[in-house]
């Protein structure tokens, strides 16, 4: 019964989805201010059926209602309850229906909290946001429907693959959903103004608190992805360059573009036609990306398999929604005409130089992730493009972000010296100098420009905030009371260039990583980074549910025991697949990282033991980014409904 | 006015400056790190020359696996097939779990000028029950395999297959 209320909402959710476009688009141009208000309605009415629908088949999985096709095929009554609820997005038919039910939360929001909203672009938003999750949802209930029944039910389902069981996993499509999904409303009001001809300092304070939060989404679930690939798959690796990371990377790196010049046009009304633009961009690439890698179009670990009629559907909906877009832009950009006038040298043109940059990336990945395909589906040959391709085109086009977003935040607005900004990080270059030649004199080059790099972005942007405070000029008391004072969209866009910089540091410690692959008896031990690594025994031990078996290693430095790591192998007889489950220590500063991989024949354990140092700083760069976002975003100023209280509402239509 | 035009110059310099960077950048990493996919067929059709790297897929065929501890370091060798040809793959160091024989698996390395293939990375990053996409295509050249006609043969057969319109 629950699952047919599922689906039934789910029917609901696409005619109210219609509805809404349709009202949201039209409605506007018929002047009538009655019709207008049944946009934000049917919003948030299509957000509650699709959040029943989404229960329903959440429900199905907690209860193990194996007469679900999809519970059945995907879940277990025997796998613990967390897994029970994840596993109902951990295929193609539920993570589509949690794709809609975020796109329907977001605009939700916009239609509960727009009351500040001219009532048109509010209007025209939820008619934007309403036609993609329409489509979306459309396709859900006919191709990709996850309350499919499937009679007579068998008695136990298939399982959650148990690589997916982890609570890493579990949070990490949702939350990168959500920083994906976010970018639909920046998309909304590009499209909005598009139609509305009209792009201001207002529009700008809408767009950049939802970039924002996408953007902290995005971060987080990168971040979250990357650190579970880390743990979990047992290589080590935090980064593969496979089309489903680039799928996310690109979104970030345009988003993060997006980001930077929605300010001009915040602040300064330039770069007006360039913002919406890059909001088009960002959220054609999040559709694209999860769609392709879905569909199985790009071949990668995350695809699920998928008919081929999913993915021509999806492919249609791709070229409307991105085609459709980027010919509206076309024939309506000329008319957002940009007021603000800078000279070639100033935070504008900074950005500027940060836009063009980080469009490159893009470009690059993207050209990269594309070509296998195409070169595949053009010539029949098939190739790979992999990291090293990657390293070598994205690494010296990041090197001028990294030496100019030093200096870009200290560049004021319209006209700069360069002189003044330079004399206040010569501490910071100075530093960095230092810990490039320490590291360069032990000869691992790549190891101590990277360092360089980080070291140089984490100390300029204290120094910019030390020199905000007047560190050191005045009382330390007067310091803190001036940093509580700080505007908090400039702490938090000063957060965001730490935690880069950090994440920096530790992609570059990470080259130092020292590693060894060895075939261990009980007893015998080797010498690894420092420590010697002994293998004390292997044992049995029961879980949840698998069996597994633990190899107990000893690590001692001067002939002192100081840590036993305990990696195991565990056996899930439910599917017959074992995985390794890798045993990590961490001081924060470096992680010392085991692995047991198999157990010869001859006895003893086959292990993976390395030592990374700075890895963590990878992860906590990302969370540094996304809470410097958060910070931001509790700015007053942008506080959504804030800047708008002081027009009345409806003045412009 | 001029300050416009002058900026907007400067914006041209650097964004062509900015392109033609990226460009080239593209196109010295596509000529140097572009590796193709070969199945153990096309392998003894092309014969690529030693030390050239390319990605190997395959099935590792069944009872051809062998691990050998020497000096405490594993080296494993055992013959990838796609019901055409095998190639004999010699690996050391750690195997993915999901490796295992009639897995489909994707071997990143060079011939060797015993006709052998040393493979740097063994891939098997794949569900048990799924196929590496490559190796599905290449099972399909050789002609062992029609998704439409539902899953494919147990691996351990193929060698011993009779194929229609095939003399190979």
């Amino acid at each position: 019964m629950i699952p047919e209320l599922g689906h039934f909402a789910l029917a609901l959710a696409v005619a109210m989805a219609f509805a809404q476009g349709v009202i949201g688009i039209f409605a506007p141009g018929l002047r009538d201010a009655r019709t207008m208000r049944a946009a934000p309605a049917l919003a948030i009415s299509q957000f509650l059926a699709i959040g029943a629908s989404f229960l329903a088949l959440i429900w199905s999985g907690v209860v193990s209602d194996f007469t679900v096709k999809n519970v059945a095929d995907f879940s277990s009554s025997r796998v613990p309850l967390l897994y029970r609820i994840s596993g109902t997005w951990g295929n193609h038919d539920g993570s589509m229906l949690l794709w809609c039910f975020i796109l329907s939360l977001c605009g939700g929001t916009v239609a509960a909290f727009g009351g500040g909203l001219p009532a048109s672009l509010r209007a025209r938003v939820l008619g934007v946001l309403g036609l993609i999750s329409g489509g979306f949802l459309l396709f859900t209930l006919t191709v990709s429907d996850p309350f499919v029944r499937l009679w007579p039910p068998p008695l136990q389902g298939a399982g959650v693959n148990p690589i997916l069981q982890d609570p890493g996993l579990a949070f990490h499509p949702p939350v990168l959903y959500t920083g994906y999904v976010g970018f639909s409303v920046a998309f909304a009001f590009a499209i909005a103004a598009l139609i509305e001809g009209r792009v201001d300092a207002a529009w700008g304070r809408w767009v950049r608190p939802w970039a924002l939060l996408s953007w902290c989404f995005l971060t987080a679930g990168i971040s979250l992805g990357s650190w579970w690939s880390y743990y979990t798959l047992g290589w080590g690796g935090y980064w593969f360059w496979d089309p489903v990371e680039n799928a996310a990377l690109l979104p970030w790196i345009t988003g993060t573009a997006l980001l930077h010049c929605a300010t001009v046009v915040e602040k300064r009304e330039a770069l007006k036609a360039w913002t919406v633009l890059l909001a088009i961009a960002t959220f054609s690439l999040s559709l694209s990306g999860t769609f392709l890698v879905r569909s199985g179009i790009l071949n990668s670990v995350h695809s699920f398999a998928a008919a081929p009629n999913q993915g021509l559907f999806i492919l249609g909906l791709l070229v409307i929604t991105i085609g459709g877009s980027l010919l509206l832009f076309a024939v309506r950009a000329p008319a957002l005409a940009a007021n603000g006038i800078y000279a070639p040298l100033s935070r504008e043109s900074a950005l500027v130089l940060n836009n063009v940059f980080l469009c490159a990336i893009a470009a690059v990945v993207f050209t990269g992730t594309m070509y296998p395909p195409f070169v595949d589906l053009l010539f029949g040959i098939q190739l790979s493009v992999g990291a090293p391709f990657f390293n070598q085109t994205v690494l010296p086009l990041a090197a001028p972000i990294i030496l100019a977003m030093a200096v870009g935040p200290l560049l004021p607005w319209k006209r700069a010296a360069l002189g003044p900004a330079l004399a206040q990080l010569w501490l910071a270059f100075g530093v960095a100098l230092l810990v490039f030649l320490v590291v360069a004199a032990n000869r691992h080059i790549i190891a101590a420009l990277g360092l360089m790099g980080g070291t140089w972005v984490v100390l300029s942007a204290l120094t910019d905030i030390a020199q905000r405070v007047r560190l050191f000029r005045v009382s330390p008391r007067s310091s803190g009371a001036r940093f509580m004072l700080l505007p908090r969209a400039a702490l938090g866009a000063t957060l965001g260039h730490i935690g880069f910089g950090v994440t920096v540091l530790g992609i570059a410690g990470m080259t130092l990583a020292t590693q060894q692959v060895i075939v261990l008896k009980p007893g015998q031990s080797t010498q690894l980074g420092g420590y010697t690594w002994t293998l004390d025994g292997v044992h049995s031990a029961p879980g949840p549910n698998y069996t597994q078996r633990v190899a107990d290693i000893t690590l001692s430095e001067h002939g002192h025991n100081f840590l036993t790591l305990h990696p195991s192998r565990r056996f899930f007889a439910a599917q017959g697949v074992v995985t390794n489950d890798a045993a990590i220590h961490t001081n924060g500063f470096q992680d010392l990282y085991a692995v047991f991989a198999d157990e010869p024949k001859s006895g003893g354990a086959e292990l993976r033991l390395s030592r990374h140092p700075l890895a963590p700083e990878i992860w906590f760069g990302g969370l540094i980014m996304a809470f410097g976002g958060a910070v931001s975003l509790s700015d007053r100023r942008l506080r959504v409904g804030a800047p708008a209280r002081k027009k009345p509402a409806g003045a412009v239509a | 006015m001029r300050a416009p035009k002058k900026r907007r110059l400067i914006l041209l310099l650097v964004c062509g400056l900015c392109l033609s960077a990226a460009t080239g950048l593209t196109l010295a990493a596509f000529s140097s790190s572009l590796t193709y996919f070969l199945s153990p067929r096309e392998v003894l059709l092309k014969n690529p020359a030693p030390g050239v790297s390319f990605r190997l897929g395959g099935i590792v065929q069944v009872g051809s696996v062998n691990t050998v501890i020497t000096d405490r370091m594993p080296t494993t060798t055992f013959r990838l097939t796609d019901g055409q040809a095998s190639i004999p793959v010699t690996y050391t160091g750690l195997l993915p779990d999901l490796f295992r024989e009639g897995q489909g698996i994707v071997a990143i390395g060079a011939m060797t000028p015993t006709g052998g293939f040393a493979a740097q990375e063994v891939l098997a990053k794949h569900g048990s029950t799924y196929m590496p996409k490559d190796v599905e295509q290449a099972l399909q050249k050789a002609g062992k395999w029609n998704p439409k006609y539902g899953p494919p043969p147990p691996a351990d057969t193929w060698n011993t297959m009779q194929v229609k319109g095939s003399n190979s």
